[in-house]
């Protein structure tokens, strides 16, 4: 077989679909292509919202919106800014980039990201839509209740709750892919002291992902159930508390800072040396720094929370954990600094942006420090410092670095260059709009201007910062406008730039120009952090197919899986191509979130059905696949697994991941149950209102972990019976384990209805009930899964040696038994003890 | 120049604990299961203890989380300085060689245990300084 003839079939195999079969591509240069342009034109719509608001704000006393209207615009510009730009641009760069920074040819589910980026569009346009028909969400970006229980009777906070959870599920979705990613899609030799430094700041933050949206997902489920079936979790005359919704909130949001921060500053991290012409300094302590941000920025939620009354203690740790943040935050910064004094650095518009990040981002840093210290927030708080303070941090963290990153990552895109001279322009547009619209801020609000208000009053102080921001903010927008008209502008005529433009050292500068669908040529084994740098002929040898996977003799998408600590090679993963059926589960689920909105629930569960229908087709026809050999010679005299099961499959880290993120919303209903036991003297209440509180017994939720650890053990007894190629007692211990698991799941419904628990008398009764509604619905998807794994081995697509599925599925039961311990122990033993 | 020795993953060799991913992540979690401890305890002890004023126990309690916090991550840092230091291959440490790859693992943890140490004194001494429910 000649190379030209290998070259050949290895592209028939990654070809991009053409025509209007394009929109089922799922290999992550289209799909993080299209994730990019969305989420940079939902940032332009966020943009132009803030545009509208500096209008309103330029003058005292303007009307020229209503009250109402700038509730609306602001609180989109928050959501949009935060929801559908800041978390998504970061996965999007993340699903185009990463794979090629680990000489992968995709991530190991192309399906999922394609999933969670239609997830995502469909989303975005729903919520951003509320605006042109006057509903949208008004009650800010944190949607306090009870602002947004009992005083805004419209769908504009149900757009928020349920448009938003459905766009979350996306992040969490590009969260697992990203993980296994880095984890498992590694070249050979790329031990994890060779990963790019991009590589580790995504698998912290993809973590924090994991354990920061889970939260706000239980927090928005709380919310939407008070609001359709009035369950009263913030309505402090039955019990509830809204506080309980800003530790959920936060929990969320301040990781978020992070989430959102660290993505721009690994772009930094690829940049920096670069331009340096010089390996990083301080590797070592920028793993640190990205890793100690990570776990410290979960201990910070509180510091959004000063001014509410809570315990000097409480507001003492948070504080403390507030400054201690940056130090992990300088040290980084301070990496940067110093590669860039060692190297011979070259001017460009990206260094330029990056400069101009770390310092608008210091300055934010610093104001930050200020409001950490409590007494300091408790005059701040709800002011235009605060406003001030935030922008600095995010535009300087965020938005500078993206830009930068747009600078850099263009030609290895689209092969063209971006202006360097229209750069320039754009640049000190952007830098001057910005701290002429910004810095005032912090002024006004000193001087006591609060937030949030759609005008004010002359002759307070006010009026001269106020127009200087809104002509700063114009400056700033028509930076924007030129980068836009740069990126757009057709370049038909300019020539194609050379490979490895910028003479970078890490792998994703490899890619032919014009780049060819594969990702790349032959996986090279790698045994430096700057190969294109350091390893001679690197390049000359992946382009004649010297390493791995130069082929495609079967015609299939293939790419390498390896160990998570030192890269050893271990397996030939095949990974799905195109289809439909990703974009068509998005829109079905969608459709269960939108029609819930308008509470037409007829409509919602025949999309919900269809999207169930959609995904066990997709599962069936495209996951665990039985391959037609056990082992391929992958090249360079290697052979390799086509199929493994267990901790050494990537499904079964995707599954593992999974349900880490589910089991921390679990966590978080369990937390909102403890927390109401906190804030009441007697909690369970035994009357509440002329009426007794009743509660779900001791009996019913201890028969239902009993049950339930049946289940469980009879799952994995399945496994077992399965692995041994015993099909009668495989599905005997399948019929078991799902009868037992109904069985738990009415006996845990039926404790509570038995005694007459009423959701939405008391919030007792409501968080009861929300952990009984919780565990069923697992215990039903368990059931599923089994029902499914049953179907894949009587289909022969299951057997001994090919067992992912029930592998996986006894994970999935290993955390529910948990969950149902949990719940059981929570609901039916703690009230004898509280 | 290594050459990079590829050699198919070998489930049955296992891994020392200090050479596993997870090593790295454990001083910052005992940072976190200290800073959890210390907010739970004193937010139940602040809203349901009958004489929130009178601290000593919960002092008590925050000492205890502290010695166990402490000691271990302490512990951590040790064994990864001993990790890192031991051997001492060739600078720069950035190759594909599984002891730069354990100076690495080493280093970056007796960092992290460094960091998490200091942010756990950091919430002992809100307890020292501020010490009051109110």
């Amino acid at each position: 077989m000649s190379t030209e003839e290998q070259t050949e079939r290895l592209l028939k195999a990654w070809e991009t679909p053409r025509g209007w079969r394009y929109w089922s591509a799922v290999n992550n240069s289209e799909v993080g292509l299209w994730y990019t342009l969305t989420a940079f034109a939902f940032f332009l719509f966020g943009g132009v919202l803030a545009l509208i608001m500096r209008i309103q704000l330029a003058v005292p006393d303007n009307n020229w919106l209503t009250p109402d209207q700038y509730n609306q615009i602001f609180t989109m510009h928050g959501s949009v800014m935060m929801f559908l730009f800041a978390v998504p641009i970061l996965e999007a760069i993340s699903i185009m980039l990463l794979p090629e920074m680990m000489g992968a040819r995709d991530l190991p589910f192309p399906r999922l990201s394609a999933y969670g980026f239609w997830c995502f569009l469909i989303g975005g346009i729903f919520v951003c839509g509320s605006l042109f028909f006057g509903v949208g969400p008004r009650g800010g970006w944190f949607m306090y209740p009870p602002m947004t229980t009992e005083y805004q009777t419209g769908v504009g906070p149900d757009i928020w709750l349920l448009g938003l959870s459905f766009i979350e599920v996306a992040s969490i979705a590009a969260a697992v892919e990203l993980i296994v990613g880095a984890l498992k899609c590694r070249p050979p030799g790329m031990r994890l002291n060779l990963i790019p430094l991009y590589a580790w700041y995504i698998l912290v933050v993809a973590v924090m992902i994991l354990f920061a949206f889970p939260p706000l997902i239980a927090g928005d489920l709380l919310m939407e159930l008070e609001r359709a079936l009035d369950w009263p979790f913030f309505d402090a005359d039955r019990g509830g508390d809204p506080m309980l919704w800003q530790h959920l909130f936060w929990i969320f949001g301040h990781p978020e800072v992070y989430i959102v921060f660290l993505p721009s500053i690994a772009l930094v991290a690829m940049i920096v040396p670069t331009f340096a012409k010089t390996p990083m300094a301080g590797y070592g302590w920028i793993v640190l720094a990205a890793v100690g941000t990570g776990f410290l920025s979960f201990g910070l939620w509180v510091h959004h929370m000063f001014t509410t009354g809570l315990p000097g203690i409480t507001i003492g740790i948070f504080s403390a954990a507030s400054e201690a943040v940056a130090i992990p935050t300088g040290v980084q910064i301070f990496c940067f600094i110093a590669t860039l004094l060692i190297g011979r650095v070259t001017k460009s518009v990206c260094l330029l942006f990056v400069l101009a990040g770390l310092a608008t981002f210091i300055i934010g840093g610093l104001t930050g420090v200020m409001v950490a210290i409590a007494p300091f927030d408790y005059q701040a708080h709800d002011t235009y410092f605060i406003v001030g303070h935030l922008h600095y941090v995010l535009v300087g963290g965020t938005i500078f670095p993206i830009v930068a990153g747009f600078y850099y990552y263009y030609p290895f895109v689209t092969g063209k260059q971006l202006s360097e001279r229209l750069g320039t322009l754009a640049f000190w547009l952007m830098l001057i709009g910005f701290n002429v619209a910004f810095f005032p801020m912090h002024l006004s609000g000193l001087w006591g201007m609060p937030r949030r208000v759609y005008t004010y009053p002359g002759g307070m102080g006010f009026d001269l910062p106020n127009l200087i921001s809104s002509g700063g903010a114009f400056v700033l927008g028509a930076g924007f406008v030129v980068l836009l008209w740069d990126v757009l502008r057709p370049k038909g005529k300019q020539p194609l730039v050379k490979r490895n433009l910028w003479n970078a050292g890490t792998l994703e500068w490899s890619g032919q120009v014009p780049d060819k669908p594969w990702g790349i040529r032959s996986i090279p084994i790698i045994t430096t952090r700057y190969p294109l740098w350091e390893q001679e002929n690197l390049l000359t040898d992946i382009d004649e197919g010297k390493f791995y996977l130069p082929d495609a003799e079967e015609g299939l998408r293939e790419t390498m899986v390896t160990s998570t600590v030192d890269a050893e090679p271990m397996q030939c993963l095949r990974v799905p191509g195109p289809t439909f059926l990703t974009m068509f589960a998005a829109l079905f689920t969608g459709g269960v979130f939108i029609f819930s909105t308008y509470h037409w629930w007829i409509a919602a569960g025949i999309s919900g059905l269809l999207s169930f229908g959609t995904i066990v087709t997709w599962l069936w026809t495209g996951t665990a696949l039985i391959p037609e050999k056990a082992t391929k010679d992958v090249g360079r005299g290697l052979t390799l697994p086509t199929y493994v099961s267990g901790p050494s499959a990537v499904g079964w880290w995707a599954m593992f991941i999974t349900m880490l993120g589910d089991m921390t919303a679990f966590v978080s209903l369990v937390f909102g149950y403890f927390f109401y036991w906190t804030v009441h003297d007697t909690f369970p209440p035994t009357e509440f209102d002329g009426r007794s509180v009743a509660g779900p017994g001791v009996f019913w939720p201890l028969a239902t972990i009993g049950l339930s650890v049946i289940a469980w053990g009879s799952v994995i007894a399945a496994r077992h019976l399965n692995r041994r190629d015993r099909p009668v007692g495989f599905y005997l211990s399948l019929t078991v384990s799902v009868t037992s698991a109904g069985l738990a799941a009415a006996s845990l419904f039926w404790g509570p209805y038995a005694n007459g628990m009423d959701p939405t008398h008391h919030v007792y009764s409501a968080s009861v009930c929300v952990l009984v509604l919780w565990t069923i619905v697992h215990l039903v998807v368990g059931v599923v899964m089994l029902l499914y794994c049953g179907a894949r081995r009587l289909a022969g697509r299951m057997d001994a040696t090919h067992d992912a599925d029930i592998v996986n599925v006894t994970l999935y039961w290993h955390f529910l038994v948990l969950t149902v311990a949990m719940t059981g122990c929570v609901i039916g033993l703690f009230p004898l003890v509280a | 120049m290594m050459t990079g020795s590829i050699r198919k993953h070998d489930e049955s060799r296992p891994k020392p604990i200090r050479d596993r991913l997870w090593w790295v992540v454990s001083a910052p979690s005992l940072w976190a299961l200290h800073f959890l401890a210390c907010y739970i305890t004193a937010a139940i002890w602040c809203e349901k203890a009958s004489h929130p004023e009178q601290m000593s126990f919960l002092y008590a309690l925050i000492t205890g989380y502290s010695v166990v916090a402490l000691v271990g991550i302490a512990a951590v840092g040790w064994l990864s300085y001993r990790n890192f230091r031991r051997g001492d291959p060739p600078l720069p440490y950035d190759f594909d060689d599984p002891q730069d790859r354990t100076h690495f693992i080493g280093f970056t943890t007796f960092l992290l245990a460094a960091l998490s140490g200091i942010a756990t004194l950091f919430t002992v001494l809100v307890f020292v300084l501020v010490g009051t429910c109110d």
